[in-house]
C-alpha cells in the first residue's frame, strides 16, 4: 500500500492521527492539495458514506471518519484557499423561521460535509431575508431547508418566493423534515424534497447534475 | 424536593394498565390511574402560518376540533377524556393567544360536561420556546416570561394538568447521539438536564399552586424520542437509544421530585420506569399514534398505561370524518378492550398486558428494556444511587446488562453490528470518575461550551 491508499485507509477507519501525518508526508511528497482530496479522502468518504447506505456502520462511525478527514482538511484547507480552490459544491443550509428542531439538519449538514462540499449551516429559526443574504455572501450551489412542524411549512414557502424573488434563480432548493412531501416541494417551487438525512447526498448530487 | 429512594412498585405483576398506587382525581370526578384507562386526544393544525392574522381562522380550527372530538366521545359512551392542548411557538411566545385557545377547549368541554355529563379534562403543554434564542437563556429573559404567563394564564382558564416537554441539556444532547457518547448523553441528561428540571418544576408548582390544578409532568421527548427516531431511520444502534431511554429517567424523575403527580406526559417513553418509582400514573403512546411519529412499542407502551394518547395529528379530513375525531374513536376503542380486561379482574387484565409486552419486547431493545421486569430493574438501580448523576451511570449499566442477559437467553434480538456499542458503553460508562464534581469538570472540557450557558445550569463556566 502506498501513502495515498494508507491516507484513505486512516480516514476509513478513523484513526486522526495517522490522517494527519500522511497527509504530511504527502505534501512533502509533493502532491497537490487537490490531488490528495481527490485522490485519498474522497474515496475514503466515498466508501464510509456506502456503508452507511448499506448499513453496515452507524452515523457516529460515519463522524469518526469525517473527523479524521477534517484532521487532514486542517492541513490541506490553507493550501487549498491560498491557491484559489474551492470544494466543488457550496450550500447553504438552515431550518425555516419559527422552526427549531435542528437534529435533522445538522444531520444533513454533516453529511454534505462528508462528502467535501462546502457547508454554511444559518441554525435554526432562520427568516427569509437570512437565507437570501447568505446567498448573497457565499453564491451557493444549493440550498436545504428544514422543518418539522406543520405550522412552519408555510414559512419554507416564503423562504423560496424570496431567494428567488431576489434573482437567484439558478440555485438549487432542496428541502425535509417529518410533514414535507414530494408533492409541497413542487407545489412551493423547490428543486427537490430529501425523505432523510441518509438520502440528502445523493439528492443532492442529482439535483447539482441536472 | 424529596428524593426518591425506594418503589412505589416494587413487583412486575403491580406495574399495569389502568391502576397506580396513587391516583389522580380530577375536578370533573376522572379518577387516572384508578381503574380505568382513559383516551387523551392531541392534535395539531394543518400547515398555516400562526399570527394575529390567522387567528381567527386557528381559532375555528381548534372550534372544529374539540366539537367534533367531544360529539364523537359521547356517542361512543367515553368514561371521560384527557385533552391535551400542546402550544405551536408563536402561541407560547403571545401568551394572549394560547391563553384564549386554551379557553376555547376549556368552554367546550365545560359545556359537554354539563349537557352530556361527560368527564374530561385539558392538559396544557406550552412549548418550551427557551431554545428560540441560542445559546438559550434557561431562567431569564423575554422567552422564559412568556412560557411562564402561558402556564400561568392557561392555568386559570381551568387547564388542570400542565405540561411541558422541557429541553434543558438538549444543547448537548442532539450531539451526543450524533457521535454516539453515552458519557455527554449522561453529562446532558443527568447534570444539565435535571437541574433544568428542578428549576423548572419548582416554577411551575408555584403556578399550579396559586390556581388549585396539578404539575402533570415532563417527557424525555427532545432527548429519549430523538433517539429512537434515529435509530428507527438506522442511524445509530437501536442498542444505544434503549441506554439513553434508561438514562432519560433519571430526568424525568426530576418533575416528580419536584411535585408533579402525573398524569406523566405521553411521549415519555420512560414512563414504566417512573410509574414504578413514583406510583403515579402516567400518559403514554404507542401504536395509536403511529399518526406523530413510528416506533418499535406500539403495544408495549399501553401496558403500563392510564391514560392512551394518539401523540398529535394535523386537523385534517380523512375519510371517516377530521383527522382528530378519528383518531379519538380509536383511542377509545383501545381503551374499552384495556377497560374490559380490567373489569375481568386482575388475571384478565395481566394476561392482556403480557401480551401487549410479549408482542414487542422480543423484536427490539428498545421496548426489551421497557418490559415491568426491566422497567422495575432500571427502576431500582435510580433510586439505589445517591445522585442523579450516580443514577445515569446505574440506569445505563444495568440497561447494558439486562439486553446481554436478554440476548443470551434469546428473550431479545440484537443486530451483530450493534453488539459491540454493549462493550463500548460499558466501557465509557465504566470508566467515569466517581463524583459528580469530578465528572462534571471532566465533562466541561469535552462538550460545547459556546452551546450552552453554563450559569443557568448552575455550572460554572
Amino acid at each position: 500500500m502506498n501513502e495515498k491508499e494508507l491516507l484513505t485507509k486512516a480516514v476509513e477507519n478513523g484513526n486522526r492521527n495517522d490522517a494527519q501525518c500522511l497527509t504530511r508526508v504527502l505534501l512533502e511528497q509533493g502532491l497537490a492539495p487537490l490531488e490528495i482530496v481527490e485522490q485519498a479522502l474522497m474515496p475514503a468518504m466515498a466508501v464510509v458514506g456506502e456503508k452507511f447506505k448499506t448499513g453496515e456502520i452507524f452515523v457516529p462511525e460515519m463522524l469518526i471518519a469525517a473527523r479524521a478527514m477534517k484532521e487532514a482538511m486542517v492541513l490541506l484547507e490553507p493550501l487549498m484557499t491560498k491557491a484559489g480552490i474551492k470544494p466543488k459544491y457550496t450550500a447553504v443550509i438552515g431550518t425555516v423561521q419559527g422552526d427549531l428542531h435542528d437534529i435533522g439538519k445538522n444531520l444533513v449538514a454533516m453529511m454534505w460535509k462528508g462528502a467535501n462540499f462546502g457547508v454554511v449551516d444559518l441554525g435554526v429559526n432562520v427568516p427569509p431575508d437570512r437565507f437570501v443574504a447568505a446567498v448573497k455572501e457565499h453564491n451557493p450551489h444549493l440550498i436545504g431547508l428544514s422543518a418539522l412542524l406543520t405550522t412552519t411549512m408555510p414559512a419554507m414557502r416564503t423562504t423560496v418566493a424570496a431567494v428567488r424573488q431576489a434573482g437567484f434563480t439558478s440555485v438549487k432548493i432542496l428541502i425535509g423534515g417529518a410533514p414535507i412531501s414530494e408533492e409541497f416541494a413542487r407545489e412551493i417551487g423547490a428543486d427537490g424534497y430529501s425523505p432523510d438525512a441518509g438520502s440528502a447526498v445523493d439528492g443532492a448530487k442529482k439535483l447539482l447534475a441536472n | 424536593m424529596s428524593r426518591y429512594t425506594t418503589l412505589a412498585i416494587s413487583e412486575p405483576n403491580e406495574l399495569r394498565f389502568g391502576l397506580a398506587p396513587k391516583p389522580l382525581t380530577t375536578r370533573h370526578g376522572m379518577q387516572i390511574g384508578g381503574g380505568t384507562v382513559y383516551p387523551e386526544l392531541n392534535f395539531t393544525l394543518p400547515p398555516i402560518l400562526v399570527n394575529a392574522q390567522t387567528m381567527p381562522e386557528i381559532q375555528r380550527h381548534y372550534r372544529q376540533i374539540i366539537t367534533g372530538a367531544l360529539q364523537r366521545a359521547v356517542e361512543l359512551e367515553c368514561h371521560g377524556l384527557v385533552v391535551e392542548f400542546e402550544t405551536l411557538p408563536p402561541m407560547t411566545e403571545n401568551p394572549v393567544w394560547g391563553v384564549d385557545l386554551a379557553k376555547i377547549l376549556v368552554d367546550a368541554m365545560g359545556e359537554a360536561n354539563a349537557k352530556h355529563g361527560l368527564k374530561s379534562v385539558l392538559r396544557m403543554t406550552p412549548n418550551d420556546t427557551r431554545e428560540m434564542e441560542r445559546p438559550p437563556r434557561m431562567r431569564t429573559g423575554q422567552l422564559w416570561e412568556a412560557m411562564l404567563k402561558t402556564f400561568e394564564g392557561a392555568a386559570a382558564a381551568g387547564a388542570e394538568l400542565l405540561s411541558i416537554e422541557s429541553v434543558g441539556g438538549k444543547e448537548v444532547h442532539d450531539e451526543a447521539l450524533m457521535i454516539g457518547d453515552v458519557r455527554q448523553v449522561i453529562f446532558a441528561l443527568c447534570v444539565m438536564g435535571t437541574r433544568d428540571m428542578r428549576f423548572l418544576w419548582t416554577e411551575l408548582g408555584q403556578i399550579a399552586q396559586r390556581h388549585g390544578v396539578h404539575c402533570a409532568g415532563d417527557t424525555a421527548c427532545g432527548f429519549g424520542n430523538t433517539a429512537m427516531v434515529m435509530a428507527e431511520q438506522r442511524m445509530i444502534p437501536r442498542v444505544f437509544a434503549a441506554v439513553v431511554r434508561a438514562i432519560s429517567a433519571v430526568r424525568t424523575l426530576a418533575c416528580y421530585e419536584c411535585g408533579s403527580v402525573g398524569p406523566g406526559k405521553d411521549c415519555g417513553y420512560e414512563n414504566p420506569i417512573l410509574k414504578a418509582i413514583t406510583g403515579f400514573p402516567m400518559a403514554m403512546e404507542g401504536k395509536t399514534a403511529a399518526c406523530a411519529h413510528l416506533s418499535p412499542l406500539g403495544n408495549i407502551a399501553a401496558a403500563t398505561c392510564d391514560t392512551w394518547s394518539n401523540e398529535s395529528v394535523q386537523n385534517i379530513k380523512l375519510l371517516g370524518g377530521m383527522a382528530p375525531t378519528c383518531y379519538l374513536e380509536q383511542l377509545i376503542y383501545d381503551c374499552r378492550l384495556m377497560n374490559e380486561a380490567l373489569a375481568d379482574g386482575r388475571d384478565a387484565a395481566l394476561m392482556y398486558r403480557n401480551w401487549m409486552v410479549r408482542s414487542d419486547a422480543a423484536r427490539d431493545p428498545q421496548a426489551f428494556v421497557l418490559t415491568p421486569e426491566n422497567s422495575i430493574a432500571i427502576a431500582r438501580s435510580i433510586v439505589c444511587a445517591p445522585n442523579d448523576f450516580a443514577a445515569g451511570k446505574a440506569a445505563a449499566l444495568t440497561a447494558i446488562s439486562l439486553l446481554r442477559e436478554g440476548q443470551r437467553a434469546g428473550a431479545v434480538k440484537i443486530a451483530a453490528r450493534e453488539q459491540p456499542w454493549l462493550d463500548t458503553m460499558e466501557e465509557a460508562v465504566g470508566s467515569l470518575p466517581t463524583t459528580e464534581s469530578e465528572f462534571i469538570n471532566q465533562m466541561m472540557g469535552v462538550v460545547d461550551t459556546t452551546k450552552f450557558v453554563a450559569r443557568d445550569y448552575g455550572l460554572a463556566g
